[in-house]
């Protein structure tokens, strides 16, 4: 373990950085101040390495080759760069991938815009669509909520981001960390009668209110499994965070 | 018989034993149980010929056995009668009491059931057959004699005896070094030497001494069935193989088997659990092998049915309850991989190399094949290759023969060449990682580096043959279909760049793409490639680009002239009636699905086109050449 | 499926989530699908996400969510096929019984598949009709195996 947090020097553009072995080179990147788009890269959950944006070059030794840097593991000696010609040529074409299989994020056009990328000669499958399948919003559901409530289905062109059997998700405690944490934003929350409901799991979860100051402040469900999780009474929760200080 | 061989030399004694029982010239009846005779109904044919055999109180006189796939599956059901060799096709059940009587009794031949090649000449033995004599034999060489659910078939033919060799005189180490020596390349597709792995995953820390080795049996290659005869024909081969892998990978730590098996292989998953059994009923596998100190025993996991657990990292995945999405190989799986611990990686075909190479030695390898590899282990390609011959070639079966050989001869001289007169177009190579390689190129030799070279690639042993009447690019339509089909669906570029290479290929076989889509294609082939994680989206575009590269005249007549040449893609071609041919006789439209095909009794019938789907059933069943496809 | 059954397969698996898909695969066996009760009970039982154990389920051709018919008839799409006509196949058992591939009759008769090889391409095309194998298959001889299923 101590061997994979010893600090490696590597160069980006050709100036030197030093980093920590093992570390994701994109988070490096990104704190040294380098421009790399990235959807599906969150340093809170683990990589996934799927939507394929934060493509940059690595020269290992005499090896030269693109990767995705989001799971390229820093290494002493590396040399990175970030703009070259084969970067900016496979980039748009996944910008305009992306813009196919998303027309309806306001997101992703923003993005591919950055980078010049103002249409797609590829044919749109659905008009309405978001989701980018990149994966985030199960991630952090498995391994930070730990509620398994959603997960890919199918392979292939045919796979999908739902909740088992595309019903509503049973498991979904309304936490809304999968609707923060999209980068397409295209899961949906909203708080209505007291019912907190994560649109696209299908999940609607009457809320608990306060027993000092009366407010709705969290989905019942949630709190049982919390207590649960905590090892507290369920009367833990009675209050609101607010009125429990 | 339960007996644990405890010491190496026990094992040979047995062997000794069980060969001296056997009579060399015992009269054997022996039927193909491969899949493909199999299916052409050789087990009803074995279960009859018993039947007779004690009928006619001929047990005495003449033994039956049930082996392994031979290889001509073409020509199935196969009969072999021993010692003799007479090699008998196409046996049905009414021919069995025949082959009791003549052959059996009074040695004497039935001409009827010979093999006739193309210009009717007649062989009599197995070995004399074209398709056989110009192979080279080695892995598959004991396939047609052993019986696969038998062990003491496999040690009476020398089974075992190199796994007795490297446990009772030979150090891990210096196992390592002949499989390294050898010049071994992995027979699953990138040819990526054997012992540097072994090596690697040997030298990879693992702090409980944990090792995995792993046999990849999810040959998921379409037309592609080497790995699957191996392993019903010759399971003890691949086990042998293993075993030795685990000695000099493994040992003195501790060594864990496991083959990954496609579901889709019923019968080999059960020849292997009987020999697994078998193998552990005499000592060959648990604890402390031959008194050496060596355990070792081997899991069978079944597949699912997702052509992309053939890769590596996907496959590991599913041995651990995963969906089978690969991993970046950053951190190789020789040092991390199964379950986080150091773990080698063969495919069947190169564990059952295995045995060979140490029974009969690095010079005699390293003899066979192309190039050198005594400094370099990339240098060359050594032994041999099984290939599955198939599609439009008259020889269709398993083909074994050295590396370097060319495709002229291997299509032509053991194919015996394109069926009904038709013109040679294509031979694919590589499965859907590989590529189309045209007839200008059929004197390459194949090996690793060469057919990589011309844009295609061994894979592990498909070899599609493609005439005339084959679009290619209905062929690459076909592939990227089956590939968006099978990717795991992780990455946006094969995910979505499959998708769309699809979509434009459609456009092409429909005639409604326009110039620039080929450019297209060319742009996304090439980030589908190379921004992809693992080898299933890098090699995707391979069978487009290939024919892209050799045929592109098809497309172009595809997209400029609306044409397709080979008469496949559907919107591009038109069924009509020829006068002079038709006799009226109604068939067509007895079997028309839309009642397109229209007409009177004894008069010259139409198609209707609107009406005509252009399944082409009127044309299949016409006896009159009467149809005319444009 | 009943519980006892459900826990036989399971402990036939030492209750172990890495062996999951061996575990549906032996239902799938005795069920001809994979029912949606028993994959629920399977995920308490196992203590594995149902969410997961979904994916899986979904990833692998082999697996079927939906109940199966009576006669289950599978084209083999290998490379070899398809150059010899496979598609031509299927298009004509959709055509016959008004099933699409991977769909089942409504009278649970007959249910379409393909698959991606399996490993007979000597035989090609190929069609396995309720685990036989039938090869060099063209329409004739499709009509021929078929109309058995017709009648009932």
């Amino acid at each position: 373990m101590d061997e994979q947090k010893k600090k490696v020097t590597f160069k980006i553009q050709g100036k030197s950085y030093e980093g920590v072995a093992e570390e994701s080179l994109l988070g490096a990147l990104r704190r040294y101040g380098y421009d790399v788009p990235s959807l599906c890269y969150h340093e809170a959950v683990s990589t996934y390495g799927s939507c394929r944006l934060c493509l940059v070059e690595v020269q290992k030794g005499r090896r030269k080759k693109l990767t995705t840097s989001c799971n390229y593991p820093v290494q002493e000696g590396i040399e990175v760069f970030v703009d070259t010609e084969k970067v900016i040529r496979h980039r748009k074409v996944v910008l305009e991938l992306l813009l196919a299989v998303a027309p309806a994020s306001e997101h992703i056009r923003q993005l591919a815009g950055q980078y010049g990328v103002d249409s797609t000669p590829y044919q749109i499958k659905d008009p309405e669509n978001q989701c980018i399948l990149c994966g985030l919003c199960s991630r952090v559901c498995h391994e930070l909520v730990s509620a398994h409530a959603i997960d890919f289905s199918g392979r292939g062109t045919g796979k999908k981001m739902t909740a088992p059997y595309d019903e509503t998700a049973e498991q979904c405690i309304g936490c809304g960390a999968c609707v923060y944490v999209c980068p397409t934003d295209c899961i949906g929350i909203k708080e209505e009668n007291n019912v907190r409901s994560i649109m696209r799991w299908h999940r609607d979860l009457p809320m608990k209110p306060c027993k000092q100051c009366g407010r709705a402040f969290a989905p019942t469900f949630q709190l049982m499994r919390f207590a649960e999780q905590i090892n507290k009474d369920r009367s833990f929760f009675d209050q609101c965070p607010d009125c429990r200080k | 018989m339960a007996k644990i061989f405890k010491t190496p030399e026990e094992l040979l004694q047995y062997v000794e034993r069980v060969q001296a029982e056997r009579d060399p010239h015992r009269k054997v009846i022996t039927v193909c149980a491969g899949t493909g005779c199999c299916a052409y109904g050789s087990m009803k044919l074995a279960d009859g010929i018993e039947k007779v055999i004690s009928e006619k109180k001929l047990a005495d006189e003449v033994g039956l056995k049930r082996t392994g796939c031979h290889g001509f599956c073409e020509q199935g059901p196969l009969v072999v009668v021993q010692p003799q060799g007479i090699l008998y096709r196409k046996v049905k059940t009414q021919d069995i009491e025949e082959i009791l009587d003549i052959t059996v009794k009074k040695g004497d031949v039935i001409e009827r059931l010979l093999y006739r090649d193309a210009d009717g000449k007649q062989y009599q033995k197995e070995e004399d057959v074209p398709f056989y004599k110009n192979q080279m034999r080695l892995l598959l060489a004991n396939n047609g004699l052993v019986d696969p659910n038998n062990i003491d078939d496999y040690l009476a033919v020398g089974g075992y005896r190199a796994l007795a060799k490297v446990l009772g005189r030979m150090q891990p180490e210096e196992t390592l070094a002949w499989i390294q020596k050898s010049g071994l390349r992995g027979r699953g597709g990138g040819g990526f030497p054997a012992g540097v792995k072994w090596e690697s995953c040997r030298k990879a820390p693992s702090a409980n001494g944990l090792r995995y080795i792993i046999c990849n049996a999810d040959e998921g290659d379409p037309g592609a069935f080497m790995d699957r005869s191996l392993m019903e024909g010759n399971p003890h081969s691949v086990i042998e193989g293993m075993l030795i892998g685990a000695w000099a990978i493994g040992y003195p730590g501790k060594p864990q088997g496991y083959v990954y098996i496609r579901n889709e292989y019923p019968l080999a998953v059960e020849r292997l659990s009987v020999a697994l059994q078998q193998a552990r009923e005499k000592g060959l596998l648990g604890k402390n092998i031959l008194g050496s100190g060596l355990d070792f025993d081997i899991n069978i996991n079944r597949g699912g049915g997702a052509f992309v657990c053939g890769e590596s990292t996907a496959l590991m995945a599913s041995i651990e309850g995963f969906v089978g999405e690969p991993r970046s190989k950053h951190i190789h799986t020789v040092v991390s991989g199964l379950f986080n611990q150091p773990t080698n990686l063969n495919n069947v075909e190169t564990w059952a190399n295995v045995p060979l190479i140490i029974e009969k030695g690095i010079e005699w390898y390293t003899s066979i094949g192309t190039g050198d590899v005594s400094e370099n282990p990339w240098g060359g390609s050594k032994g041999t290759k099984i290939f599955a011959l198939v599609g439009k070639v008259n020889n269709t079966g398993l083909v074994e023969v050295p590396m370097g050989t060319t495709l002229r001869h291997i299509i032509y001289d053991i194919g015996g060449g394109i069926p009904a007169g038709k013109r040679f177009k294509a031979v694919q190579t590589g499965g859907p990682s590989g590529g189309c390689i045209p007839e200008s190129m059929l004197d390459l030799p194949v090996d690793f580096d060469k057919l990589t070279e011309a844009g295609s690639m061994m894979g592990s042993g498909g070899m599609i043959v493609m005439d005339e009447t084959t679009c290619m690019v209905d062929v690459a339509r076909y592939f990227i279909q089956f590939l968006a089909d099978e990717s795991c669906g992780k990455c946006t570029t094969c995910r979505e760049g499959l998708r769309q290479l699809g979509l434009i290929i459609e456009k092409i076989t429909n005639g409604q793409a326009q110039e620039q889509d080929l450019d297209l294609l060319d742009e996304l082939s090439s980030t589908v490639a190379e921004g992809s994680l693992c080898a299933l989206g890098t090699t995707a575009p391979n069978p487009l680009l290939s024919t892209l590269r050799y045929f592109r005249e098809e497309y172009e007549e595809h997209v400029r002239e609306r044409k397709c040449r080979a008469k496949v893609c559907k919107s591009l071609i038109r069924f009509s009636v020829i006068e002079e041919n038709c006799t009226g006789c109604m068939l067509c439209m007895k079997k028309c699905p839309t009642g397109a095909a229209q007409g009177e009794k004894k008069e010259v019938h139409k198609i209707e086109q609107e009406k005509c789907i252009k399944c082409g059933i009127c044309d299949e069943v016409c006896n009159f050449n009467a149809i005319l496809v444009e | 499926m009943d519980g006892a059954m459900l826990d036989a397969i399971i402990d036939k698996y030492e209750r172990n989530p890495a062996n999951l898909l061996a575990i549906l695969q032996d239902i799938q066996k005795e069920e001809n699908y994979l029912p949606k009760e028993d994959i629920k009970t399977l995920s308490k039982k196992l203590g594995v996400p149902l969410s997961r154990i979904y994916g899986l389920a979904t990833f692998f051709s082999s697996f079927s969510l939906e109940p199966r018919g009576k006669h289950i008839c599978t084209v083999c799409m290998g490379t070899a096929c398809h150059v010899r006509g496979a598609p031509k196949l299927v298009e004509k058992i959709q055509r016959d019984f008004d099933v699409p591939p991977g769909s089942t009759t409504p009278d649970m008769q007959v249910t379409l598949e393909t698959v991606n090889c399996v490993g007979a391409c000597a035989l090609g095309p190929l069609v396995i009709l309720d685990g036989e194998y039938h090869g060099n298959m063209n329409s004739a001889k499709l009509d021929r195996i078929l109309k058995p299923l017709k009648k009932e």
